[in-house]
């Protein structure tokens, strides 16, 4: 069971064009919003039609514009979780869920398959309410109802949690992981939140204005981005321009250092990345001087930000993340990082 | 002399065979234009819009000269027993055309505002577009849609120019409440005019009277 996708379509001021494969499990989307990731969806779905390209679910083609074929939606049998869950705002939760039961022609097994849907996504009590009387959290679970009832061959989800209150979200992630792990086919998820797309996802595609930068295993992404752009995604907050001087060092002119690398470096780095939660006083490794510039509480955690002695004075501070019960009683004057942590950019 | 209610009759019955006319050819013009590329539907709009704007006196000229009885079209259709002119039918023509642009407008706004994801995900889900449309995007549509036709309803009954431009007063065969209203007061019938007047009023009364009621009665629905 696979899903492979390799579209181009022109969008406004640059062009989408995406060549992935994704396999069982669930694969996330992660990039800014108007990057193309919901496009790309809308095209999967069939809502959208790509200028050219080539869409296959499990060997069967639903868009193919050399031989001009372009499957009508209704007949891709791919589930679509929009954003605002598109729930049909005149109809009750029942004749929601039976939307999506209308290929079933035999009746008793409609309304089995009906009422186990109901069971599983613990929509009992509900079934007579409008959308408008229920809570984002119910009004999540009868769209996805609505949708596994179908029996679709491939799930999509815009921004699944979007539209839910903080407190909601991270009970909700858990529940929604579960129930694709039971779902048991391919899932495509777009987000715009690293840590949604780390919590949900087997793999990750990291998208920028319409292409695909990486796509990689999801601890692998965030252990090793590869490109600037990537590392921004994920949520590297320190970024230099950097230069090889052998294997294992390269030069940051910016911040005037040195580092010592645990992987190779190889020809063409361009940046190296440093994440704010890896620095340490106690470390020995790429220990250097440091000033300190800023401070920004958090509930829990304290931004310091500082600058290396010899760092240029047109260079952003540094950013150290650290929660508050490790935070040092004196700002230290010196901070290493381990040589693991030295994230290689290349172009 | 027993009193005369055949223009109420008429005005009735022209108001209301317009109104269904125009409320299917209202809507489906709203629905395919929005899907016409730019500079056809802003072409299609102006003139699916002018009979609005137009003085509906020009609206019955322009009927005339379409169908007017040694008009090439009012000729063909003369062969096959059909006659606009001096016609309580033809007074069905001349609503329905100053109507139109009433009902179009407001299902058009209405259609522009419907959330597009709902056509999407009943797409994805497998639903036929007929069946999206049917009980989907018009449920949805709906205050649009019924506040269109409330207004061309109220247009048609109340359409004086186009309809005495090309149907003419002829009593018991084609006149209207307002042909009617404007007769009676030509030839110094004040109190006749009076009458006719009032029962225009009461007619109007009713149908903003249960306008408001359907409206009160959604917002409660939505409310509860």
């Amino acid at each position: 069971m696979s899903l492979h996708v390799d579209i181009r379509k022109q969008l406004g001021s640059f062009t989408l064009d995406v060549d992935f494969n994704a396999e069982n499990g669930v694969t996330s989307l992660l990039g800014a919003s108007g990057c193309g990731k919901s496009m790309t969806l809308k095209c999967i779905a069939g809502i959208e039609k790509p200028d050219e390209g080539i869409i296959e679910l499990d060997g069967r083609v639903l868009f193919d514009s050399e031989n001009g074929i372009n499957l009508p939606p209704q007949q891709r049998r791919v589930g679509y979780l929009f954003q605002n869950y598109a729930l049909f705002p005149n109809m009750t939760v029942r004749q929601n869920i039976l939307c999506g039961l209308r290929r079933e022609r035999n009746r008793t097994s409609r309304q089995q398959r009906l009422c186990d849907m109901i069971s599983m996504l613990q929509l009992e009590g509900l079934e007579e309410r409008k959308p408008a009387q229920l809570s984002g959290g119910q009004q999540q679970r009868v769209a996805l109802a609505r949708i596994l009832v179908s029996e679709p061959r491939l799930l999509l989800l815009d921004e699944p949690f979007s539209a839910l209150d903080g407190h909601l979200r991270d009970s909700l992630k858990v529940e929604l992981r579960d129930l694709l792990e039971r779902f048991g086919r391919e899932v495509l998820m777009v987000t715009h939140d690293r840590n949604e797309a780390y919590n949900m996802s087997r793999d990750i595609a990291v998208m920028d204005k319409g292409r695909i930068l990486a796509l990689k295993s999801t601890k692998a992404l965030f252990a090793d981005p590869g490109s600037v752009q990537a590392a921004v995604i994920t949520g590297c907050k320190n970024i230099a321009k950097a230069r090889r001087i052998d294997e294992h060092t390269v030069e940051v002119p910016e911040w005037g250092i040195e580092l010592e690398t645990k992987q190779r470096v190889e020809e063409g780095l361009c940046a190296v990345g440093l994440r704010a939660h890896y620095f340490s006083p106690n470390t020995q490794y790429n220990r250097f001087a440091v000033h300190f510039a800023e401070e920004m509480e958090e509930p829990f955690e304290t931004i310091i930000q500082f600058r290396y002695e010899g760092q240029k004075p047109d260079s952003p501070p540094v950013w150290w993340r650290l929660t508050k019960d490790k935070k040092p009683a004196q700002f230290p004057g010196e901070l290493g990082i381990a040589p693991a942590n030295i994230l290689l950019l290349y172009d | 002399m027993s009193f005369d209610w055949f223009p109420l009759v008429n005005s009735l019955r022209i108001a209301a065979i317009s109104c269904v006319l125009v409320f299917f050819t209202g809507i489906f013009f709203a629905y395919y234009a929005a899907r016409l590329p730019r500079v056809i539907k802003g072409v299609l709009d102006v003139f699916l819009t002018l009979p609005m704007v137009l003085p509906p006196t020009v609206c019955g000229y322009f009927l005339l000269l379409v169908f007017g009885v040694r008009r090439p079209l009012g000729i063909l259709l003369a062969k096959v027993g059909v006659k606009f002119v001096m016609t309580w039918y033809g007074g069905v023509l001349a609503a329905a055309v100053v109507a139109f642009p009433l009902m179009y407008r407001t299902a058009r706004g209405a259609f522009e505002s419907f959330d597009k994801t709902l056509a999407y995900s009943g797409q994805t889900l497998g639903l036929s577009n007929t069946y999206i449309f049917w009980r989907i995007r018009m449920p949805a549509c709906r205050q649009g849609i019924l506040a269109g036709t409330v207004l061309a309803f109220a247009r048609a009954l109340g359409e004086y120019g186009a309809t005495s431009m090309l149907i003419g007063y002829t009593p018991g065969k084609t006149a209207t409440i307002s042909t009617t209203v404007y007769q009676l007061w030509r030839t110094n019938d004040e109190k006749g005019a009076f009458l006719w007047v009032m029962v225009n009023l009461a007619i109007s009364t009713v149908v903003l009277l249960s306008v408001n009621m359907l409206e009160a009665r959604q917002k409660k629905a939505v409310k509860s």
